[in-house]
């Protein structure tokens, strides 16, 4: 994929990144010493849950957002001294679709080609081309307020290449999408790569940092606090996970210990829902045993079943706390994340 | 290892920032586009300011006698687009904490723009806005009764001088705009600081009408200035209420205050956009 030829410096170097935000109900700590490294014509995700500092990071290595501490530089320019020479190399795509609801497709991206220095029939020329590519030439003489939510993104992110950028950066690019649509845009963003462009991305789903990412970076409380490729981290995990609804929960107790010894390891127990999950390396193989040795010990289930590891489970296993997940499908709305 | 703080802002280089003048022409097409896909918001607009003429001129017409004498509703008109234009400031704002909302100016941020361009094309479409509004009240005064005196170049001077106050106002919006969360609350901010301004002036009342201490705050208020040297430009009637030089270089002193707030909130504005990091 990355051509092994290029020994050239990494494309993102971070260092001790640190951004603590003041207001008036006090100081919150975003980053704190966050260290990253990307290489050229490699994909990295940023995975964290809501409130990790995600965000904060792609804001400082897009030159929005200084930081307090650290030092960075992106394709060789530092974000801080050098952020008008790097802003003519890089495209973002920020956390909620940014594009002006009252131009047309088509005059969001020619406006922003001319912005990026573009002259203006090339703008044109590239704004054609850009729709052509996101599938959105019949809709690119409609203002933007007519288009869904993943028409929105699509446009938001062909506003981020605009000027060919070496390097992008995709803030949660498929959050607040239906599942159709983010195949969709997955499907986009692999294309992008493939043409060798450097990207980071940020998501709380494992299941997209997996199906995207070369190297997978997880993010709490402003930290990295693991790092590696997504097979890596799932072992870590311990790959698929068996998931238990216990009907009565006095038998909670028991059925934990039946599928702690079934699966070599402790189930996580929530008592609320009364679930228990464990890792299941067996997969298959391993929930016919725990079923059996459920039935066997006479505990009635009212669930059971597979499933691949997400952002909570990688958590458990790295911080022993679970991500402080928001609902999943809790819906994003285009206007108002900046002022929250 | 240099840390954020050590380093100025200038430090950003406008010379790789883009041409200053093409950028903000981009953007001012951009925000002039936003007019007739929003028609309501004009037509409402130019509703509100036909309505306000009529209001004021049939209401108060005939109420307030002007002390030398001549017509109130000629008197009232300069004071009516004085107003109006003072409101210019919280269009800015709001169309400033707007963008701020979409996450438009993150976006416009993240190019390599100048970091001027995005607020001068701003202010400089709002101007244009404003030509299109002041030019209804106009209209309207006309049907009404207003008439300008004093031949062609000082009615145009009037003009000018008036975008001018409404281009420095703008100013003052973007500033304010960058300051405050929400659209509401820059609509209330502006709101509360605009309205005092225009009422405790000449715009409405000759300032002989105001109580003593009251006068000569009134009397330097950047709208009494702006409305004085519009009567004064195209012979409307423009009672004095003191020899204070207020009152006798009406002119000059719009100058002064425009020059004054676009020297004080443009840099202000600039440097809180290149900061901003909402
Ligand atoms: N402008 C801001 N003012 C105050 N706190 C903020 C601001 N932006 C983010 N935060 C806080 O900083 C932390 C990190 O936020 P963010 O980088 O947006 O995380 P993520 O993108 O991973 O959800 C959170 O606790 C968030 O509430
Ligand atoms: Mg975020």
């Amino acid at each position: 994929m990355s051509s092994a030829a290029r020994s050239s410096a990494p494309a993102i170097v971070a260092e001790g990144l640190s951004k603590i935000y003041k207001s008036r109900s006090g100081e919150v700590r975003a980053l704190d010493g966050l260290d990253l490294e990307v290489e050229e014509g490699t994909v990295l995700a940023l995975l964290g849950p809501n409130g990790a500092g995600k965000t904060t990071t792609v804001r400082i290595l897009a030159t929005l957002l200084r930081p307090d501490a650290g030092r960075a530089t992106v394709l060789g320019l530092d974000v801080v001294t050098d952020a008008q020479r790097l802003r003519r190399r890089i495209g973002l795509s920020g956390q909620y679709a940014a594009v002006d609801e009252n131009l047309t497709g088509r005059e969001n991206l020619w406006m922003f080609g001319r912005l990026y220095q573009i002259a203006s029939p090339t703008a044109r020329a590239r704004a054609d081309e850009l729709l052509d590519q996101f599938d959105l030439s019949e809709a690119g003489d409609r203002p933007a307020k007519t288009y869904s939510g993943g028409m929105r993104r699509r446009l938001d992110l062909a506003s981020a290449l605009i000027g060919h950028p070496r390097l992008l950066f995709l803030d949660e690019p498929t959050t607040g999408l239906d599942p159709r649509s983010r195949i969709g845009m997955w499907d986009v963003i692999r294309g992008l790569v493939r043409q060798g462009t450097t990207l980071l991305l940020t998501t709380q789903y494992l299941e997209e940092a997996d199906a995207l990412a070369n190297t997978i970076a997880v993010v709490d409380a402003g930290k990295i606090i693991a790092r590696g490729t997504a097979d890596e981290l799932k072992s870590t995990v311990g790959g698929e996970r068996v998931e238990v609804v216990v009907h009565d929960p006095a038998q909670l107790g028991a059925a934990l210990r039946v599928v702690s010894d079934c699966c070599l390891a402790e189930a996580a127990v929530d008592e609320h829902t009364r679930r228990l999950t464990a890792p299941a390396a067996g997969g298959a193989t391993q929930l016919v045993n725990v079923i059996r040795a459920l039935d066997e010990a006479g505990i009635a289930i009212d669930d059971v079943g597979l499933r691949r590891p997400t952002l909570d489970d990688v958590f458990l296993s790295l911080t022993g706390h679970a991500a402080e997940q928001p609902d999943a499908i809790a819906a994003t709305p285009v206007a108002a994340g900046r002022t929250a | 290892m240099s840390t954020a703080s050590t380093v100025d802002s200038t430090v950003e280089g406008e010379s790789d920032g883009g041409s200053a003048l093409s950028d903000a022409l981009v953007v001012t097409w951009r925000n002039l586009k936003r007019i007739p896909r929003i028609p309501e918001l004009a037509i409402f607009a130019i509703l509100q300011s036909v309505m306000f003429v009529l209001l004021f001129a049939f209401v108060f017409g005939g109420a307030i006698p002007l002390p030398g004498g001549g017509s109130y509703r000629e008197f009232l008109m300069p004071g009516i687009f004085a107003q109006t234009l003072a409101f210019a400031a919280a269009t800015t704002a709001i169309g400033m904490v707007d963008d701020m909302a979409r996450g438009l100016i993150d976006r416009f941020r993240s190019l390599p723009m100048s970091r001027s361009a995005f607020l001068t094309g701003r202010t400089v479409s709002d101007v244009v806005y404003n030509l299109g509004i002041l030019i209804v009240l106009m209209l309207s005064g006309l049907a009404v009764g207003w008439r300008v005196h004093e031949g062609v170049a000082r009615f145009l001077a009037g003009v000018g001088l008036a975008l001018l106050f409404a281009y420095a106002m703008s100013w003052v919006g973007v500033w304010l705009g960058l300051l405050v969360p929400t659209v509401e609350v820059g609509q209330q901010v502006a709101f509360t600081a605009i309205f005092p301004l225009t009422f405790l002036s000449n715009a409405f009342v000759p300032l002989q009408t105001l109580p003593g201490w009251l006068q000569p705050v009134a009397d330097w208020n950047p709208v009494s200035a702006i409305t004085a040297a519009m009567r004064e430009l195209w012979g409307n009637p423009n009672p004095f209420a003191t020899n204070s030089f207020p009152s006798e270089h009406p002119i000059i002193l719009t100058l002064i205050w425009t020059a004054l707030f676009i020297a004080v909130f443009a840099p202000l504005g600039v440097r809180r956009y290149r900061a901003t990091s909402r």
